[in-house]
């Protein structure tokens, strides 16, 4: 009486197509990026050595190190950190723990969206009316981190109101009404149960603004720069507008350099994201309630 | 089921005690809406004083009117004169000093996420308590009479949150009795607690009598007999009526409906 | 036992209570933080309202004296420098990003509902997991290397398969961001189909639907909203996307006839020219009009994406 009938049958092929189906969807999306990938190897992976990471670009840039753009990117992604950061948890603090749910918070997340969605372009093009020029900082690494910082403020405002929003209520009701104040209970109990969410954000910061190009080209960032920065008001080499210069504006590279650098960068960004995935599950472990 | 030292205690307090708190026309409305209205009666020192009804009559709601949580609930507006000690509570100028003098347990046990030792020395910090071996005092003070110690004095040092629920909700009470309170409120805190615990902790609330004034909220009928100098009655929106427990539980109401209630006809 | 007295005396009058309602440092501190924290809320805010000044601000002497809005919406012809007759017409530029943007999302679209699909409700368990840490690392792949590849492996790879003389075209650039805003459609179409409550699904397979079924005809449909918002989302990135454009298009300003053209993108444009103008000339000028314009329109896309998954939340 239970047998499968034809109907049921007929379903059971078509479910199993659409389940292949949709596999080899997610497979020709994921496998062009590993053959990418795999070619950046490849084709990089010769240059890569200790000279390569630890030294200058010589002969116009066309042989050499990376040093310079490393180190710029080292600076660059500091200021904007120092920036960014306490602005952006002081945003998610306000909008988690003290604003109301009113047409005026929705504002500010309509705000901090849009910031999200602006293109690094006209971020760009912000950067230079306001801080390169109005500002009078010129084309200098705290235009160019100040830009970048605006540019990942949502993300550290986003990831650090989902790991307060995960502080259980009940804890700040219990403190409220033993009488401490909404900045005692969020320093004792709501901020220290917070931080790691708070860690993963900015180690995703930290990822998102080594990629960025645009906008440090025009605020701060140099093609080539024959001395490293000394202070946040000089100019700086960086490992993303390098990859841009090195694979377009320098004639006669040797085909492995561009890859080796495009290979380095690659390898900075996914190394990064991959440590505040894995912190992320191992924080899904280690339960305190 | 009424001891007639528990009567004779009841009007003892509910006519020579001063009075530790007052409400007078008290109305609680969210966004609008009211949830309480017109409450108005006096709690006296070193009394337990209970509170019964049915679910949503508000009693939850005049809890938080008490120590001046209103502002922490978007929409919700207290009307109505309350006192503390004879202070209006709605012109404070530092409500967090207000707070620091009620203690409040929860019908849900929480046990914040910082080992049981950082739990109980907590209100102690707040108020700017630094020194190790008084806070040790403490500790181990509030912990014994919430009639906790001997179960954790061991492992002070593990956190207060995974505690089980009936150690949770002793720890709330040796975290409020920390703070030194003047009055101890009790919101249905045995809802998520074992018998066991309940009785314990209720041993423990007439102990304390002599050292505070409580009120404690109740679902649970016989608890107000058992525990409570004076209850009131709150039913649909409205304190029905107030009165000495031994007398409301042997009959003498005023209004039929508490009478219904307490003999468990409704709610 | 002198030292405990001590300590319980002390406590005793620890508490502020006791009549005296004064305000402590405690009650400064949090008023200052309550102000502190406001100035950050607001800040984004701030910032967004910033941009918009600062970008018009720059392009305000070019708007006022130079700019036609008619030319400039309606002429292909984009040269502004030439010496005598500076002409400012964007059409061939919105063109531009507009077919690129649209092949991107042709590839990306059924490839990232696709995936979605698979990983929300077929995949299980290590898959699922290893499926999304996939999808999140492929999402952190910066826009300049994906220039990169459109420059170094995509170019040459076109120009063989469809035997055409120049790879940096429409097809080349539409690729590439396509595969670039496909993970984080994914996220998006996957986060919309999870907000499906699982008592639709239990409620249709109960009465006998299978897997596919329920997805067709109860999860999708729940989840349009959603889906929408990422379509609309990855709209968004494609039209401001700059580095991966600017190196996969060629540098030819026209209205492409055929995938095969090369385009000049709008963000393009602005990235390759910016560098070469004189602060307040006009060229500069209308840069930063273009700037305008994309401000404009992200901002458009942007809050519609919003309102529609919006609309998910409340339903």
């Amino acid at each position: 009486m239970f047998e499968v009938s034809a109907l049921n049958k007929s379903n059971m092929r078509v479910e199993k197509l659409y389940r292949i189906l949709f596999a080899m969807m997610v497979l020709l999306l994921v496998l062009p990026v590993l053959i990418i990938l795999g070619t950046l190897v490849a084709k990089g992976g010769s240059v890569i050595s200790f000279e390569f990471l630890f030294s200058n670009p010589t002969d116009g840039m066309t042989a050499g190190g990376i040093l310079p753009a490393l180190i710029g990117t080292v600076w660059l992604v500091t200021v904007a950190l120092l920036i960014s950061v306490p602005l952006g948890v002081a945003a998610a603090i306000y909008l988690n723990e003290y604003a109301g749910d009113n047409w005026f918070t929705r504002i500010i997340n309509l705000a901090i969206i849009n910031l999200a969605g602006v293109p690094s372009i006209v971020h760009a093009l912000f950067g230079v009316g306001a801080f390169v020029i109005f500002f009078g900082f010129g084309t200098s690494i705290l235009a160019a981190s100040l830009t970048l910082a605006i540019m990942t403020l949502p993300i550290v405002i986003v990831a650090t109101r989902e790991s307060l929003a995960a502080v259980p209520m009940a804890f700040r009701e219990a403190m409220w009404n033993m009488g401490a104040t909404r900045w005692q209970t969020i320093r004792r109990v709501v901020l220290p149960n917070a931080i790691s969410g708070i860690l993963t954000g900015v180690i995703l910061e930290v990822s998102r603004t080594t990629g960025e190009t645009a906008p440090i080209m025009f605020t701060g960032a140099a093609f080539f720069l024959p001395f490293l920065p000394e202070s946040v008001f000089d100019q700086t080499m960086a490992m993303s507008l390098h990859l841009f210069v090195v694979s377009t504006q320098v004639p006669g590279v040797p085909e492995a350099l561009p890859y080796g650098v495009a290979l380095v960068l690659v390898a900075m960004v996914l190394i990064m994201n991959s440590i505040s995935i894995a912190f992320r599950m191992y924080l899904r472990g280690k339960k305190k309630w | 089921m009424v001891s007639a030292q528990g009567a004779a205690e009841a009007v003892q307090s509910s006519t020579e005690a001063p009075v530790k708190m007052s409400v007078r026309d008290v109305t609680i409305s969210y966004g609008g809406v009211p949830a309480l209205s017109d409450v108005s009666f006096d709690v006296r020192e070193h009394e337990i004083f209970g509170i019964i009804g049915p679910a949503n009559a508000g009693k939850t709601s005049f809890l938080k009117s008490l120590n001046r949580m209103d502002p922490f609930t978007d929409g919700m507006r207290v009307e109505g004169d309350i006192r503390f000690d004879g202070q209006p509570v709605n012109r404070l100028r530092n409500v967090y000093a207000l707070r620091k003098r009620i203690g409040v347990v929860f019908p849900l046990p929480v046990g914040l996420p910082m080992t049981i030792y950082d739990n109980v020395a907590l209100a102690p910090r707040l108020s700017g308590m630094s020194n190790r071996a008084e806070l040790d005092v403490i500790v181990e003070r509030c912990l014994t009479r919430a009639a906790l110690w001997d179960e954790v004095k061991d492992r002070l040092n593990s956190l207060g949150s995974l505690l089980s629920g009936g150690q949770q909700q002793r720890l709330t009470i040796a975290r409020a009795l920390s703070q030194q309170p003047e009055v101890l409120m009790l919101d249905e805190f045995s809802i998520a607690v074992d018998p066991v615990t309940t009785m314990r902790i209720e041993e423990v609330l007439k102990e304390l009598r002599s050292e505070m004034t409580i009120i404690m909220v109740t679902n649970l009928v016989q608890q107000a007999e058992r525990l409570a100098n004076r209850t009131a009655f709150f039913l649909g929106g409205e304190c029905v009526e107030v009165g000495i427990t031994a007398e409301m539980f042997a009959g003498q109401v005023e209004d039929q409906r508490t009478r219904d209630y307490i003999e468990g006809k409704f709610g | 036992m002198a030292a405990v007295e001590e300590a319980v005396a002390k406590t005793e009058n620890a508490g502020d209570g006791h009549g005296f309602d004064r305000r402590n440092t405690d009650w400064f501190i949090d008023k200052a933080v309550q102000w502190i924290v406001f100035v950050g809320g607001i800040s984004a805010i701030l910032f967004i309202i910033g941009i918009f000044i600062f970008i018009s601000k720059e392009g305000l002497t070019f708007v006022f004296e130079t700019l036609d809005l008619g030319e400039f919406f309606t002429s292909p012809y984009w040269e502004p420098s030439d010496e005598d007759a500076p002409e400012y017409g964007i059409l061939a530029l919105i063109a531009g990003t507009a077919s690129v943007t649209g092949l991107a999302m042709i590839v990306a679209i059924p490839f990232s509902l696709g995936a979605a699909i698979y990983i929300g409700e077929f995949a299980t368990g290590k898959t699922r997991e290893a499926l999304k840490v996939l999808v999140e690392l492929l999402a952190a792949i910066p826009s300049v290397v994906w220039g990169f590849i459109g420059l170094t492996i995509m170019n040459p790879l076109i120009i063989e398969i469809f035997d055409v003389p120049v790879g940096l075209t429409v097809l080349n650039a539409g690729i590439i961001l396509g595969l670039m805003a496909a993970p984080i459609m994914t996220s998006i179409a996957e986060d919309a189909l999870k907000a499906v409550p699982d008592r639709y699904r239990e409620a249709a397979e109960a009465m006998g639907a299978t897997r596919w079924q329920v997805i067709v005809k109860v999860v999708l449909p729940a989840a349009k909203n959603g889906l929408l918002g990422a379509v609309l989302l990855g709209v968004g990135r494609g039209f401001g996307e700059t580095m991966a454009v600017l190196m996969a298009t060629g540098h030819a300003v026209n209205i492409p006839t055929s995938v095969f053209d090369s385009v000049r993108a709008l963000t393009a444009t602005i990235a390759a020219e910016l560098g070469e103008t004189a602060v307040g000339s006009d060229h500069y000028g209308a840069l930063f009009t273009i700037g305008i314009f994309l401000f404009i329109i992200t901002f458009i896309i942007n809050l519609l994406a919003d309102l529609v998954v919006r609309g998910v939340r409340k339903g």
